[in-house]
């Protein structure tokens, strides 16, 4: 008899058999989770979405406070309100979705446990849905951009802004990347997502969001931008406050350094996908 | 005309470590790995245990081969850790099998448990939607199917409320729906059947046997409920400590995987011990023990008076004591019951009670018998002193006239009434 099977069950896959094909076909569960998650975020809170541009403000406040004020750290002429933004604007959107990719098992394990679909499915969910956030933060973002432009500060948007998208997927795809390769990494060690709350906030520090690149001493200077968020939240702050420089090749090597993340990432959780309900 | 398979299934294993999976921690991993690189003892290792795995894992599924045609309606039995949800799982693609292969033909969607991915903050429709999804539909199905599974799942007035509001019956119901109007060549089910009322458990197993029958799709399903089994199969497999040990019909699948199950020996049965686990923790009486009489084996041949003698022990003076014996089948669903009520005192002694039971038209198979020590006070309320499941079990073969006729398991029940007689022509 001759069969034309359209599935078959093996128990290990190959390396790098990653069945993109198959997540394609799921793109209309991406975009139902991506709405689930917008329409439940702020369900039965009294401020609903406005959290959504609460939650920036007071963080820059703070930010504004503590380091601007308080520590007195340079933001290299820059008004400090929208130099924090800035930072901040793009640092909570790779946090806030390489903590969440982080859990994907974890979180997900009563629906993964009883249905299939591809995997990846939640972490692509997850970092697009971050997405509505942070349009929400970059409009507010420019709207103060505009008042320091008019107010004649020294923010002088450039023709770098173009570059918005292209950073934007690369931060999605580096938080993505880091996050399946900890998610991946937590099934067998639950030990990793405490790990990870605590370790992105280091990060944050190791990485000029509260501070100018231009700041540090120069030899730890290059050290510093092989990390590969730096050269991303650097060439931002450049575009839209004229601030600092663009690492260009720096920026080139974070570009290397996301693809080679994201690849190892989706690998690594594709095979770990297939038996992880038997070990969480 | 040749049938086409829809799976096909090679001896497929499935292995799990037993005890704890994994160290669970890094550090303790890393304790362990560097114990052995020195070639100490490893630390994170039970005192006395010195291999760390060896021999602690089992095989849920030992080599378990079958195949499945187009069209059929399989159902699969066996006890528990026989490994019936292992087989779904992997057929359902939640976990992967140790050895072997599973080929399918077809769309398969699995409802190893419905309702899967609710939100409760969204509303009914919202969650069709996503669950549709979930379960591997896209937009355009359930737009296509949404008027049908609204109307399934009996919920329209509440479909654009928030389902946290819904009842549980409710948010089964449209779980149901969901599912039950998925458009798969092969569907995967696990007791969900169990679920709702009575009207809509009817309507799900109808539902299941019209997509089977009139739109050919493959039915898979796992149950304990023999006669949803009966109503909804056409072919059986029993499935024992991980191996295949029947495939084919229905009815003797069933009395195969019966058989299995229950070991007929006994007639002078302990009852210290057994009692029922709901009861009171305080005794004031208790049933001891239990002896059928007159017989080696607990076989009866139809409409033959069961004899059994029952000790009862109390420690408190009761007045008026009482006796039930309800009967169930070995799928535990309730037959009948028979009843003494009121018949004799006892007053902080071990005594001896014979009794005759007559199960008058209980057809041929295996019983097991659930009795109950009760007394009545004088408001009527009922309370219970003792129970205990299964007491006895025993089985009614065939006499003369009842081999004449031809049951049908299926529709007929448990008992043959007095035959009906004319009246009048």
């Amino acid at each position: 008899m001759n069969n034309h099977w359209t599935s078959i069950i093996k128990p290990k896959t190959k390396l790098l058999d990653l069945n993109l094909k198959e997540l394609w076909q799921y793109k209309d569960l991406i975009i139902m989770f991506v709405k689930r998650d917008f329409k439940t975020l702020y369900k039965q809170t009294i401020l609903g979405p406005l959290w959504v541009i609460i939650n920036p403000m007071l963080t820059t406040l703070m930010f504004t406070v503590v380091f601007g004020g308080i520590a007195n750290i340079s933001t290299d002429g820059m008004p400090q309100f929208v130099f924090y933004m800035a930072g901040n604007t793009v640092w909570s959107y790779f946090s806030t979705c390489l903590t969440k990719t982080a859990n994907t098992f974890i979180n997900n394990s009563a629906v993964f446990g009883k249905v299939y679909f591809p995997r990846l499915v939640s972490p692509i969910s997850t970092v697009l849905s971050g997405l509505i956030n942070f349009f929400v933060q970059f409009v507010l973002f420019m709207f103060f951009v505009i008042y320091y432009m008019m107010s004649g500060d020294a923010v002088r948007p450039n023709i770098y802004i173009l570059l918005t998208p292209v950073l934007l997927l690369l931060i999605a795809m580096l938080s993505l990347g880091f996050g399946i390769i900890i998610s991946s990494l937590t099934t067998k060690y639950r030990d990793l997502s405490i790990l990870v709350t605590f370790g992105v906030q280091l990060w944050m520090y190791a990485t000029p969001v509260v501070y100018p690149i231009s700041q540090i001493p120069l030899h730890w200077r290059n050290l510093m931008l092989l990390n590969p968020i730096a050269p991303i939240i650097e060439t931002f702050r450049y575009a839209f406050l004229g601030s600092g420089t663009i690492p260009w090749f720096y920026l080139g090597l974070s570009v290397i350094t996301t693809i080679v993340v994201l690849f190892i990432g989706i690998v690594l959780f594709n095979k770990v996908q297939k038996t992880f309900m038997d070990t969480i | 005309m040749e049938r086409k398979l829809a799976i096909k299934i090679e001896n497929v294993k499935k292995q799990y470590r037993l005890g704890a999976i994994g160290g669970g921690t890094l550090q303790g991993d890393l304790q362990s790995w560097w114990a052995r690189v020195r070639g100490k003892e490893d630390p994170n290792s039970k005192i006395g245990q010195k291999t760390y795995s060896g021999n602690e894992r089992f095989y849920a599924l030992n080599g378990i081969s079958f195949d499945v045609y187009k069209g059929e309606r399989l159902g699969i039995i066996g006890g528990n850790g026989a490994g019936k949800s292992t087989t779904l799982k992997l057929l359902s693609r939640v976990t992967a099998p140790t050895e072997g292969t599973i080929y399918i033909n077809g769309r398969i969607s699995s409802m190893l448990e419905v309702g899967t991915g609710f939100h409760p903050e969204l509303t009914g429709r919202e969650n069709i939607y996503l669950n549709g999804a979930i379960l591997g539909m896209s937009k355009a199905e359930v737009d296509s199917k949404i008027e049908d599974i609204i109307d399934f799942s009996e919920c329209r007035q509440f479909i654009d409320t928030p389902v946290k509001r819904y009842s549980s019956g409710m948010y089964v119901k449209l779980a149901f729906a969901v599912a039950a109007h998925l458009d798969s060549e092969i569907l995967v089910m696990d007791e969900v059947l169990a679920v709702g009322d009575m009207k809509f458990q009817q309507k799900c197993l109808g539902k299941m046997s019209d997509v089977a029958e009139n739109e050919g799709r493959t039915v898979l399903y796992v149950s304990h409920n023999m006669n949803t089994i009966r109503q909804l199969c056409d072919r059986c497999i029993v499935l024992d400590h991980g191996r295949v040990i029947f495939d084919g019909d229905v009815e003797e699948a069933i009395s195969i995987y019966m058989n299995a199950v229950i070991d007929l020996k006994q007639v002078d049965i302990n009852l210290t011990d057994k009692r029922m686990k709901h009861l009171s923790p305080i005794i004031l009486a208790k049933m001891t023990h239990l002896t059928l009489l007159n017989k080696k084996n607990p076989i009866y041949e139809m409409n033959e008076n069961i004899l059994f003698k029952l000790r009862i022990k109390s420690e408190e003076n009761l007045s008026n004591i009482s006796v039930r014996i309800e009967i169930r089948t070995f799928d535990e669903v309730s037959v009948g019951a028979a009843i003494i009520q009121n018949f004799s005192c006892i007053n902080k002694e071990e005594k001896d009670f014979v009794f005759k039971f007559n199960p008058y038209g209980l057809i041929p198979g295996k019983y097991s018998a659930l009795l109950v020590l009760y007394e009545v006070n004088d408001m009527g309320v009922y309370n219970d002193l003792d129970a205990i499941f299964p007491a006895f079990q025993f089985e009614i073969i065939e006499n003369q006239r009842f081999s004449e006729i031809h049951w049908n398991m299926s529709h007929w029940g448990k008992i043959r009434f007095e035959n009906l007689m004319l009246m009048g022509e």
